[in-house]
């Protein structure tokens, strides 16, 4: 049973007439990770958003399950919402609230405006916070503000929110592109572990090829509003390279260093701190 | 790789000027130019008269030479604390009243006919000179600091409305896009990815209003809007310079200690 069916979903940009989706269909498996891919323009962020409705799709279908995610009213879409996380490149914290607060600002779709101003959360909301903040290692730092942490430390205290909301599908846009790239593989392996803990079907946005096939069950590659590439991550050899990114060498220098860069923090002494932070 | 060409030396560059058309350019700076010597020539300034003038002033700042806190003391302290009552009161019930105004004028945040409405409410009070504003109340409301504070109730809305609306839109608009993500409703937005972002800055600007408008309070007493103003007034109406002279100390000292209390806690909430 697919999870979500996307079904001929155009997105044009009015103001610029801009069609940045021309018509693109697919459907995604219960619980499976799909890596999109894609050079920078090529509807990646503009696809998700249409999903959870952040950009108003200009014509087609989202199904999710038996709803159309397209032809909600307001407050139902608000109501499905809240079982859609999502994660951002820029980490979209609130800077000057603290940890624990932008971790349970994932239940705001849950909780009455009253509660939430007062930051009176219900005792097995603070449970699962402090559960998530566990599982991302950073429970010491519940109370400190959020523009204290570093960068990877930001995109965990962004993963713990989205997964304060219990989702059921997983919206992620670029989670590693302002992120170094040893970081950067911490973090997607942690969102791969815990998509696969929690059966989450989830769309992850992501412009590094190697990340990508390690992490997704599938990838589909984007180029221009249009789906040019959909298979195993396998199946990702450079003819298919060259049809989503356009002609280049891909056994190239620079990425064979990029890659032994990548897999230098393997052995190196950090490993420690990576299993004292629960990510292995 | 194909090997880089080798580059000629001595290549010039310059910041491309702002105006690309030369002419257009120069017909700017001339026009400038000829504009201000043409409104100096217009002036008409008689220098006799202003030498005249250097001698009277004179002689009209002596007068205020030494200040006279004592003669006219009781009325100076009522002056004071009428101001400074005019002037809480004033800013925190204008704030109160500009946070759905200055909200409601955020384009990020409401439909455009309650942002078209917000906006032209907060020009006309930023538009009409607190005089005129404060002539009209004490018409209406009959002389005293009622009208007065009316006067700077009115012009606080329009002064920190505005400001609050453009903090608003030029915040950092990712934490209102992931409040809305997790189905947050509106005022769960504004709590969390605004309030928290535009808090600073609007406390800075709420005690510089403070000061602004206990500045202003001297200023529209002299239309009998009441506070200090009025008695400057009077001070001067009966030709008691150094009794006035003492007023404007007194209103002086007040604004400096205003100042540092807004430096001070600026850096608190920081
Ligand atoms: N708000 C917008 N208004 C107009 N055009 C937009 C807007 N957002 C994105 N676009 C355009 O849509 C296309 C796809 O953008 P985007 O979805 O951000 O791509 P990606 O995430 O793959 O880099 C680009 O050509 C971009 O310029
Ligand atoms: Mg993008």
């Amino acid at each position: 049973m697919p999870a979500l069916h996307l079904e001929n979903l155009i997105k044009r940009y009015e103001r610029s007439g801009n069609e940045a989706l021309k018509s693109i269909s697919f459907s995604i498996g219960e619980g499976q990770i799909v890596a999109l891919i894609g050079p920078s323009g090529a509807g990646k962020s503009t696809l998700i958003r249409c999903v959870n409705r952040l950009v108003e799709p200009t014509t087609g279908k989202v199904r999710w399950g038996d709803l159309d995610l397209v032809s909600l009213n307001s407050s139902d879409l608000r109501k499905t919402r809240r079982r859609i996380g999502m994660i951002f490149q820029e980490f979209a914290l609130v800077d000057r609230l603290s940890v624990m607060e932008n971790v349970l600002s994932g239940r705001l779709g849950y909780v009455g405006f009253w509660q939430s101003f007062m930051r009176n959360y219900p005792q097995k909301d603070i449970d699962a916070a402090f559960a998530l903040l566990d599982r991302v290692g950073l429970s010491a730092f519940a109370d400190r503000r959020a523009d204290n942490l570093s960068g990877g430390q930001r995109q965990r205290v962004g993963i713990a929110r989205a997964l304060m909301q219990e989702p059921d599908l997983l919206l992620v846009d670029e989670p590693t592109a302002s992120l170094d790239p040893k970081t950067s593989r911490q973090i997607m392996r942690l969102i791969a572990e815990l998509c696969r803990e929690r059966k989450l079907t989830a769309i992850v946005n992501i412009h590094d090829v190697p990340l990508a096939k390690m992490f997704a069950d599938r990838v589909i590659g984007l180029r221009d509003g249009r789906v040019v590439f959909d298979g195993k991550p396998d199946e990702l050899n450079n003819e298919a390279l060259t049809s989503i990114y356009g002609e280049e060498d891909w056994e190239d220098a620079g990425q064979r260093a990029l890659m032994k860069f990548v897999h230098a923090g393997e052995g190196g002494p950090q490993l420690d701190q990576e299993r004292v932070l629960g990510l292995r | 790789m194909a090997e880089a060409a080798p580059s000629p030396t001595g290549r010039i560059w310059r910041r491309p000027p702002l105006i690309s058309s030369p002419g257009l350019r120069w017909a700017l700076y001339i026009g400038t130019i000829v504009y201000l010597i043409a409104a100096f020539a217009t002036m008409d300034i008689n220098w006799q008269r202003v030498a005249q003038g250097w001698e009277r002033g004179q002689r009209f700042m002596s007068g205020f030479a030494p200040p006279d806190f004592t003669t006219r003391g009781d009325a100076i302290i009522e002056g004071v604390l009428e101001s400074l009552w005019m002037a809480f009161a004033a800013t925190i019930v204008g704030i109160v009243l500009s946070i759905p105004i200055g909200v409601g004028g955020a384009r990020n945040l409401v439909p455009k006919p309650v942002y078209a409405v917000c906006r032209a409410f907060m020009a006309v009070s930023r538009t009409l000179p607190e005089i005129l504003v404060a002539i009209l109340f004490v018409k209406l409301f009959g002389f005293g600091t009622f009208a007065g504070f009316m006067t700077l109730m009115f012009a606080t809305i329009g002064y920190f409305g505005k400001l609050l609306a453009e903090d608003i839109e030029a915040a950092n608009q990712l934490p209102l896009e992931a409040m809305r993500a997790a189905g947050a409703s509106w005022l769960q937005r504004l709590n969390y990815a605004v309030q928290p972002l535009v808090m600073p800055r609007a406390i800075g600007i709420a005690i510089y209003r403070l000061d602004m408008n206990f500045r202003e309070s001297a200023v529209i007493g002299i239309v009998g809007a009441g506070g200090i103003g009025a008695t400057l007034n009077t001070a001067f109406d009966r030709y008691e310079f150094p009794s006035a002279a003492a007023i404007l100390l007194v209103i002086i000292i007040i604004v400096l200690g205003s100042e540092y209390l807004s430096a001070f806690t600026r850096k608190l909430v920081r």
